[in-house]
């Protein structure tokens, strides 16, 4: 279409080969320590950096997985990141459904100390000692329940709900259907596909968290998944001064690379095998998020 | 029907109707709603609310043990030893000069790369490319981290191997203050420029193009085009991000800043959100980096308060 001149023949090898180069340099640092993991120590430190290994071993997943830490934290993540998004999909449609109503009473002054909420926070320290006098600190539900609702994802499904075909609301009423009914018969199932984004939103903030795990849980026999991956790879550098960042009793000596590099694609293959649906679903997210704004 | 039904009387009618079915019996009405709005609102009232009335032991000298109702009120002593302590002025210089290196160095980065994969015909190679760059997205910052510290560690990091084999020496990346900086650009710049495409791709698809035909057939080349067409129609999202980023340059990201901590470059890694964390929950001074964390959320309050309100005034829409 366009008619190429030599200067624009030129700029588009440069941009192709750009492009490729920093496409290959976001995703290499996955490739390295996926081959780093199945390489042995020895290889590590005498071939600087690879991306196929010379001799391929599983022994530091072998020892990873023989450990009692990193299966327990595993299922310890999968079950927060499960159960935690469910309660984030009850909390978040059940809120977001009725605020939907417009002629709601008290509607307008919910709706303004949710997005105060987004503005001006208690902070840190006031929301540790509320968990606390919950007697939350160590449980699993402290990673679960402190964030069951976010602001932002309540207001956009509550306009998702909005713009559902009101007459079919209008229809299931007249013919004696309850509010409950409406929403657990028509909006619920209408909203499948929006719902199931959400889900993917909540759940990928759930399996990636670190932030409650540090605040709540003190218990290493509560950790998830990255909170032990914290230790392992940093514990080594982190632990100067600080002793709550002690290494976990089961990994009796400094881990070498090639088992950090293990429990970091431990850590991340939930989130690559997920990625596809993330991707496609996501991007919409954002865009729906920025013109609903 | 002998009595006469005039018009005033049904409007009347009608407004007592209206009266009668407001408030109370529309609540009645609507008891499912309400009870559906149980669950929310409590988290709301608990995780929130009350949080926020907790900030007052920032004038208390809180101890656990006595609680919030017989600690001591001390009125403003805690944020007059926060404003007298040398911390302050640190906290406030590395908090701002870290929004400010990631203000120039990392916010033009998907302004640019949306340039450039705008540029590209090939819509295999800029699908492919955009799955790529989109990934870091999605891993967690302790992942970020972990794979900072594996890479750049001294002796065993494979960037340190290269320059022991090139230059003969090593880095200190990791503990060396001057390199705290520039490694968090560096990793929010891996992280999520190719996100931060998205909306400005977005933007450039609506773009007619039209305009690109005419100005091909006034003679424009891709310069031009891209000067007078395809800039102009992305200009107001920069500004309204770039605004909108000023409203939230006190957040300097929790858990990254956290992460890349360590004893050696506390000088320049503490930011507020930080501090309030070691102070806080770390040594237990409750009161005191409550005042800390209260200063900042009413700071940073305000500024997104303002920058909401001057984006607004640029006729978009802002985040409320």
């Amino acid at each position: 279409m366009r008619t190429q001149t030599f200067g624009g023949k030129a700029f588009d090898v440069c941009n192709y080969m750009f492009l490729a180069i920093f496409a290959l340099v976001t995703v290499l640092p996955f490739v390295y320590v996926i081959a780093g993991s199945l390489a042995s120590d020895e290889e590590i430190t005498s071939r600087v950096f690879f991306l196929i290994p010379e001799h391929v071993t599983w022994n530091a997943y072998r020892y990873i997985f023989s450990t009692n830490a990193l299966p327990r934290s595993f299922l310890i993540s999968v079950y927060v990141t499960v159960f935690g998004t469910l309660i984030n999909l009850f909390f978040t449609t059940t809120m977001a459904y009725s605020l939907s109503r417009r002629d709601l009473v008290g509607r307008n002054l919910i709706l303004n100390l949710i997005i105060f909420s987004m503005v001006f926070s208690g902070g840190m320290i006031p929301t540790y000692l509320v968990i606390r006098s919950l007697g939350m600190l160590n449980t699993l539900w402290a990673m679960m329940i402190p964030g069951a609702i976010s602001a932002f994802n309540l207001i956009i499904v509550k306009n998702f709900f909005q713009e559902l075909p009101q007459p079919l609301i209008e229809a299931a009423k007249i013919d004696g259907c309850s509010d409950l009914g409406v929403f657990l018969r028509i909006v619920l199932p209408l909203s499948k596909p929006a719902l199931a984004t959400f889900a993917l939103f909540y759940g990928v903030g759930h399996w990636n968290d670190f932030y409650s795990a540090l605040l709540y849980i003190n218990d290493s026999s509560k950790w998830p998944l990255q909170m032990l991956l914290q230790q392992v790879v940093m514990s080594s550098q982190m632990s100067i001064g600080d002793p709550s960042l002690a290494m976990d009793p089961t990994f009796t000596q400094p881990p070498g690379d090639s088992i950090k590099m293990a429990v970091i694609v431990v850590s991340t293959l939930p989130m690559l095998m997920v990625y596809p649906f993330l991707q496609k679903h996501f991007a919409k997210g954002v865009l729906i998020g920025a013109i609903k704004q | 029907m002998s009595i006469p039904v005039t018009d005033s009387t049904m409007k009347a009618h009608a407004e007592r109707q209206v009266k009668a079915t407001s408030a109370w019996q529309r609540i009645r009405r609507d008891k499912w709603l309400y009870i559906l709005l149980i669950p929310g609102s409590l988290y709301f009232l608990v995780f929130k609310y009350i949080p926020m009335w907790g900030v007052l032991i920032a004038f208390q000298n809180f101890e656990p043990w006595q609680g919030f109702f017989h600690s001591p009120w001390i009125g403003f002593t805690n944020f007059r030893l926060f404003f007298e302590n040398p911390d302050f002025f640190r906290l406030l210089r590395n908090t701002l000069l870290l929004s400010l290196y990631n203000i120039v160095f990392f916010f033009p980065a998907p302004i640019v790369l949306a340039l450039l994969l705008n540029e590209v015909r090939k819509a295999w190679f800029k699908r492919t490319v955009q799955t790529m760059v989109y990934l870091p997205h999605f891993v967690s910052m302790v992942i970020v981290a972990a794979l900072t510290y594996v890479f750049l560690t001294t002796d065993t990091g494979f960037i340190n191997q290269l320059l022991q084999h090139w230059f003969g020496r090593q880095v200190d990346f990791l503990t060396n203050p001057a390199w705290f900086r520039p490694i968090i650009v560096l990793q929010t710049i891996w992280k999520e420029t190719g996100w931060g495409t998205i909306l400005f791709l977005a933007a450039l698809a609506g773009v007619d193009v039209e305009l690109y035909e005419a100005a091909i057939v006034d003679g424009a080349n891709r310069w031009q085009q891209l000067w007078h067409i395809t800039l102009p129609a992305i200009r107001s999202t920069i500004v309204i991000l770039l605004i909108l980023r000023m409203g939230s340059v006190l957040d300097n990201g929790f858990e990254q800043v956290y992460l890349m901590t360590n004893a050696l470059n506390r000088d320049v890694a503490d930011v507020f959100d930080t501090y309030v964390y070691f102070v806080g929950i770390t040594q237990g001074s409750f009161s005191y980096s409550t005042a800390v964390g209260l200063f900042k959320a009413v700071v940073g309050a305000f500024l997104i308060w303002t920058s909401n309100y001057v984006a607004k005034k640029f006729g978009q829409s802002g985040i409320f």
